[in-house]
């Protein structure tokens, strides 16, 4: 084996230019299919931490009637606080929240929004609550820049808010936006009004009632609650996951293509080098190697395509890596258009066994194309092979 | 010195498939070399030397008849059996050299070495000795595009000869050369024949081979028209 690979690189780089087209291809591949990679976990941890920064901390209770993806089921979604968090929301490690439904009028329009009543010194999300804690004649409210954009308001803006109390009567004040915040969460932003929570338990006449209770990240697992439904972190972010695994699933094609483009050149170039060094082939047996020992050698030699293009792609492909992973990759479309928790720039994550598996899946395909080609050796005739007349 | 047997063969048919029929390329040879030798197979072209160098070689098998080289028949070997006798045993000079064109001659030489998995110090020693027998010393880490027919012949004899082989088999190994090139060479293959008594058979129609061979075995379509052997003093012809 030792010999073969002195051999086999001998002859690959006797080779010359050839062998450099065939590691240049196959270290593109290298690099882009990590780079690939390392944006979709890039995107994976940005998604999941800017969810559990903004939207659903280390996981949630919700009341066993709430339905986010139904707003009927609001009005009947609430109920007094479990004992058993009080003193978790006293220390500010669980965040009560109160949703309810309500109507603005910005310009004269109508829409529909959903109410969350939010305790303004809540520190679990990075939602600025503290700007709730204004005294002014209208009740200070904030909202995400997708609404501000989508509703044309600015802060300052007072609109009328119209809601329906537990009662069935309906209710209107006054507004002010006093404060726009812009996560990549653009669940918590689309059509969403934050309010301070004892407001909107006083104008839903529900003292002490919430809807939903996040609580902070921590290792522990939590109990489950009579009345109310666990939430774990896992759960929430199950969307993500699927997003990524889809879009994983077009990124396959990809890799698929940019890797049977550098196995027809490694594939090409062992065909033809299994013609062209016939009389060298036979020389091999004829000095003492049996016809498995050189199909051996070609397959290493091959193979060794992959080992160079690794050294190859650590050359230019770690530098352009570390750049990308400093700089992001800024997506050229909207990212808010995708309804999810994408932020515009994308920084790529790399992990070793990302690194270690791409160079593995790619070195054992070049090996497999390098043998393939090779195995015709094993039924060459030496004699023939010495003259050259195989073919 | 020429007495023990190093190759015996009998009733030796090789015949190649033609299309529905076959050519017989070798009839009914029957022939003994002795350790030692110096012999050369002579014939026109076509007339079945290579065939028979193939198979002495173990490249090829009879396709009837018995080849016995070092006491093993050539028939009967397993492909294995077969690299093992050649890597132990046989040196090959081909008419075109066959060097391995991206390595030194360094490297071409100690190839035979490597496949014999000798010591590095100890390879160097045998490399540097063989390409001493050759006159090539200088030449060391030139690659074989580098150098001339005549150092591309000497590098293969080095390859052949670096691991002092029982049998050195060599076809046309003069063809490319000119007459100084190829006195020089043969002259370095009778020396290497007397020093290490290493049995050397040819395969040529080249005159100057055939006026160094002590032995004369004459092919003729297939067949073995005339076996003659010379005794000459070695002093006499130069
Ligand atoms: N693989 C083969 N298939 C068919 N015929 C073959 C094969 N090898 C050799 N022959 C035939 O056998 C005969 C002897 O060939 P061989 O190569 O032994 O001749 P040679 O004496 O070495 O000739 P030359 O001096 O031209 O090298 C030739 O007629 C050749 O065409
Ligand atoms: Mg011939």
């Amino acid at each position: 084996m030792k010999l073969a690979l002195k051999l086999a690189y001998r002859n690959l780089i006797g080779a010359g230019l050839r062998t450099w087209l065939n590691v240049i291809v196959l270290s593109f591949s290298f690099v882009v299919i990590i780079w690939l990679k390392g944006i979709m976990s890039g995107w994976d941890y940005q998604a999941k931490t800017d969810m559990t920064n903004w939207e659903i901390g280390g996981g949630q209770y919700w009341h066993e009637n709430y339905d986010p993806l139904d707003p009927f089921t609001l009005l009947d979604s609430h109920a007094p606080i479990p004992a058993a968090l009080q003193s978790e929301i006293n220390s500010g490690d669980v965040v009560p929240l109160l949703i309810a439904q309500g109507t603005i009028f910005p310009e004269g329009r109508m829409q529909s929004v959903v109410i969350k009543g939010i305790n303004p010194e809540q520190t679990i999300f990075r939602i600025p609550t503290q700007k709730l804690d204004t005294s002014t004649d209208a009740i200070p409210a904030i909202i995400g820049a997708i609404m501000a954009k989508n509703s044309r308001l600015q802060t300052g803006d007072v609109v009328t808010l119209r809601w329906r109390d537990t009662n069935g009567t309906f209710d209107a004040a006054d507004i002010v936006i006093v404060e726009i915040f812009s996560s990549n969460v653009p669940a918590i932003e689309q059509s969403q009004l934050y309010i301070a929570l004892d407001k909107l338990q006083e104008m839903m006449i529900l003292a002490d009632e919430v809807t939903t209770l996040t609580f902070r990240e921590s290792k522990e697992s939590r109990p489950e609650i009579d009345g109310w439904t666990l939430k774990t972190k896992s759960m929430l972010t199950r969307q993500v996951d699927e997003m990524i695994k889809t879009k994983s699933a077009g990124q396959t094609i990809l890799f698929v293509i940019l890797l049977l483009l550098a196995m027809l050149a490694i594939f090409d170039t062992q065909v033809l080098s299994i013609f062209r060094r016939q009389k060298e082939i036979g020389t091999y047996i004829a000095l003492g190697y049996t016809r498995q020992q050189v199909v051996g050698l070609f397959t290493v030699e091959g193979t060794m395509h992959a080992v160079l293009a690794a050294i190859v792609s650590m050359v230019y492909g770690m530098p352009f890596l570390i750049w990308q992973a400093k700089v992001g990759w800024t997506m050229p479309i909207d990212a808010s258009e995708f309804g999810m928790a994408i932020a515009q720039t994308l920084y790529p994550v790399y992990s070793l066994g990302l690194v270690v598996s791409t160079v593995v899946v790619v070195t054992l395909t070049t090996a497999v194309v390098s043998y393939l080609p090779a195995r015709k050796i094993a039924k060459m005739n030496p004699t023939e092979a010495l003259r050259g007349k195989l073919q | 010195m020429e007495n023990q047997s190093i190759i015996t063969i009998e009733n030796l048919v090789k015949r190649f498939p033609m299309g529905k029929d076959s050519f017989t390329a070798l009839k009914n040879i029957n022939l003994k070399f002795g350790t030692g030798e110096f012999t050369g197979l002579i014939g026109p072209s076509g007339s079945g030397k290579t065939t028979l160098l193939n198979i002495l070689g173990s490249l090829d098998v009879p396709t009837e008849g018995k080849a016995y080289v070092l006491g093993k028949s050539i028939g009967s070997l397993t492909t294995k059996e077969a690299a093992h006798l050649r890597k132990e045993s046989l040196g090959f000079i081909f008419q075109s050299y066959n060097l391995l064109q991206v390595h030194t001659v360094f490297e071409n030489v100690e190839f035979p070495l490597l496949l014999l998995k000798y010591a590095k110090s100890v390879r160097h020693k045998m490399v540097m000795d063989a390409l001493e027998w050759v006159g090539l010393t200088e030449k060391v880490h030139s690659k074989p595009p580098q150098l001339s027919g005549g150092e591309c012949q000497r590098v293969a004899i080095a390859r052949a000869m670096v691991k002092k082989p029982s049998l050195v088999l060599a076809d046309e190994p003069t063809a490319n050369l000119d007459a100084a090139n190829s006195h020089h060479i043969l002259k370095t293959m009778e020396t290497l024949n007397r020093e290490l008594n290493t049995t050397f058979i040819f395969a040529t129609h080249d005159e100057k081979v055939i006026s160094y061979l002590r032995r004369k075995i004459y092919l003729l379509d297939g067949r073995v028209d005339k076996d003659e052997i010379i005794r000459i003093n070695q002093n006499e012809r130069s």
